[in-house]
């Protein structure tokens, strides 16, 4: 195990060393001898992907499926809240890859000049409440969350998962007992039983079946987040991320379906 | 005078260099704060509501939680240098436990035990009806449980500092250990008090990890000002750094005056 790992350390610092100088050189010189049984044009090198924290297990799952293809491609994944992580690409951090759970978050770095290309919607997500298992307090919908022996956790509205609650609640007066900084955050508080109901993304109570479950409700639909991914002007790694796109939007799309997402 | 005499000497190199790097490597990071922040828009984003608002809750909440460390703190730090028991040593380490505890953690352990399933919240909640997390109580309760190892180590070192002979002279006289805790040991070590209080409230100031998971994030009620600055990154680095701005002034203002008057010279 110890040796893999510094195998694979070692292989990834001789590609980023090849990466490095082979700038104006024959690109050929470390993705020529792919392995066989993989296609002509195999994805090398180190990939950076940042995204929404929401993406976690399926880009986990995409990302093991790609690598699987290209033994020479090393991906890592940095998730967090899209809002962020905007801010870290707009300082300056060397990704390839930005995938945000929400336009608003995107345009942040369209309007900085960060991105390369019309970022692409690739799945969208839709609220859902997220109650413990079995439902005990007997929510049905979502004006039951303005009852008073109630307490429900929304997301803060500078993160999306705000933005898209607050949408769906239009009409719906309620007092959250707490705004929380991001989904994941405000599905914990449900798991913790220290509130009886909050408004997440039906992928995240998907990924927490045994702890919660995910009511559907009508007004969500009017409040779907569209996920776009984008590459970065700054890209290391622009053929890479390239093909991690389009992967995503091809094979990637049984598991992001399988996690909740809706195709767009 | 050989301490004047001292002063005047040459402050060796060796001393010198790596103290001011250490003192670069504190101030730049404000300096680059100060550098980034918008001048222009600073008035009309001071006068928003919402920093109001936290920063008067920062402030009474941080006030609250170190006059809790002290009631609960000195007492503590008293029974670790003054009575000898055993296991004295484990004691003292678990006081520090939330200093090495990541602050996040430390909030949902706050949420297990005074959570509304949690072992005391539970019966809190039965039998009076309190019930902690997303209240200011709880912010008050998340800093306290920050910033206590603070308060404690501070007093604790200067009760070990403090001369015993006083002690022991009030106690040849009669005094009983109340009278001497009250009329000698206090007055003794009001200096390090003050200190440990200080830097206990600056600490509980700046919490955010075990507040936003214990205490959550309510405007006007729960989102102190690391909370409204973590959220305001979220949207507007600007917005934050002015938050962080003003934080910051407020506190080396409040921890300038207190140093001067009450530790001076300690």
């Amino acid at each position: 195990m110890r040796l893999r790992g510094t195998m694979a350390v070692v292989t990834a610092m001789v590609l980023l060393a090849g990466c490095a100088s082979n700038e104006g050189d024959e690109p050929a010189g470390n993705g020529g001898s792919a392995a066989p049984g993989v296609a002509g044009d195999a994805l090398t090198g180190q990939l950076t992907v940042f995204a929404a924290a929401s993406l976690t297990e399926s880009f986990d799952r995409i990302g093991q499926d790609l690598q699987a293809r290209n033994p020479n491609l090393f991906i890592t994944f940095n998730y967090g809240g899209s809002s962020g992580l905007a801010t870290q690409i707009n300082e300056g951090a060397p990704a390839d890859v930005f995938a945000a759970a929400s336009p608003a978050t995107m345009k942040t770095v369209v309007d900085k000049g960060n991105n390369a290309g019309e970022p692409v919607v690739f799945v969208k997500n839709q609220l859902v409440i997220a109650v413990a298992k079995g439902n005990p307090k007997g929510i049905t919908g979502l004006a039951d969350l303005a009852r008073p022996d109630l307490k429900v956790a929304l997301c803060a509205e500078e993160v999306p998962c705000g933005a898209a609650a607050k949408k769906a609640l239009a009409g719906v007066t309620l007092t959250p007992v707490t705004l929380e900084q991001d989904v994941k955050a405000a599905l914990a508080k449900v798991k913790l039983g220290e509130v009886d109901a909050a408004l997440v993304y039906r992928t995240d109570a998907k990924a927490a079946t045994s702890d919660v479950d995910g009511l559907e409700f009508p007004e969500s639909a009017g409040a779907i987040n569209d996920y776009p991914i984008v590459v970065l002007k700054d890209a290391p790694n622009t053929a890479a991320a390239e093909g991690f796109i389009k992967f995503v939007q091809t094979e990637g799309v049984a598991v992001l379906t399988d996690a909740g997402f809706q195709a767009p | 005078m050989p301490a004047s005499r001292r002063r005047r000497q040459r402050v060796p190199a060796a001393l010198l260099v790596p103290a001011l790097l250490g003192l670069a490597f504190l101030v730049l990071p404000l300096a680059g704060l100060l550098i980034r922040a918008p001048w222009a828009t600073l008035p009309q984003r001071l006068a928003e509501p919402h920093v109001l608002a936290a920063l008067r809750l920062s402030l009474l909440t941080a006030t609250l939680a170190t006059a809790l460390c002290l009631l609960l703190g000195v007492p503590l730090a008293w029974l670790l240098a003054r009575v000898e028991f055993r296991g004295r040593g484990l004691v003292r380490a678990l006081v520090t436990v939330p200093l090495v505890l990541p602050p996040v953690v430390g909030g949902v352990a706050l949420l297990l035990v005074f959570g509304r399933r949690g072992i005391v919240g539970q019966w809190l909640d039965q039998a009076f009806g309190i019930t902690l997390p997303f209240t200011t109580a709880g912010v008050v309760l998340a800093e306290a449980f920050v910033a206590l190892p603070f308060l404690v180590i501070a007093v604790e070192g200067a009760l070990r500092g403090a001369d015993a002979r006083y002690e022991e002279a009030a106690a040849t006289l009669g005094a009983g250990r109340w009278t001497t805790f009250t009329h000698v040991t206090l007055p003794l070590v009001a200096p390090g008090i003050a200190a440990g209080a200080v830097l206990c409230w600056a600490r509980a100031l700046g919490e955010f990890g075990a507040t936003i998971t214990f205490a959550g994030n309510f405007p006007g009620r729960t989102q102190t000002m690391p909370l409204a600055v973590y959220l305001a990154l979220e949207r507007d680095v600007e917005a934050a750094i002015v938050l962080s701005l003003i934080l910051l002034v407020v506190s080396v203002t409040i921890l300038a005056t207190l140093r001067d008057r009450w530790v001076g010279a300690a």
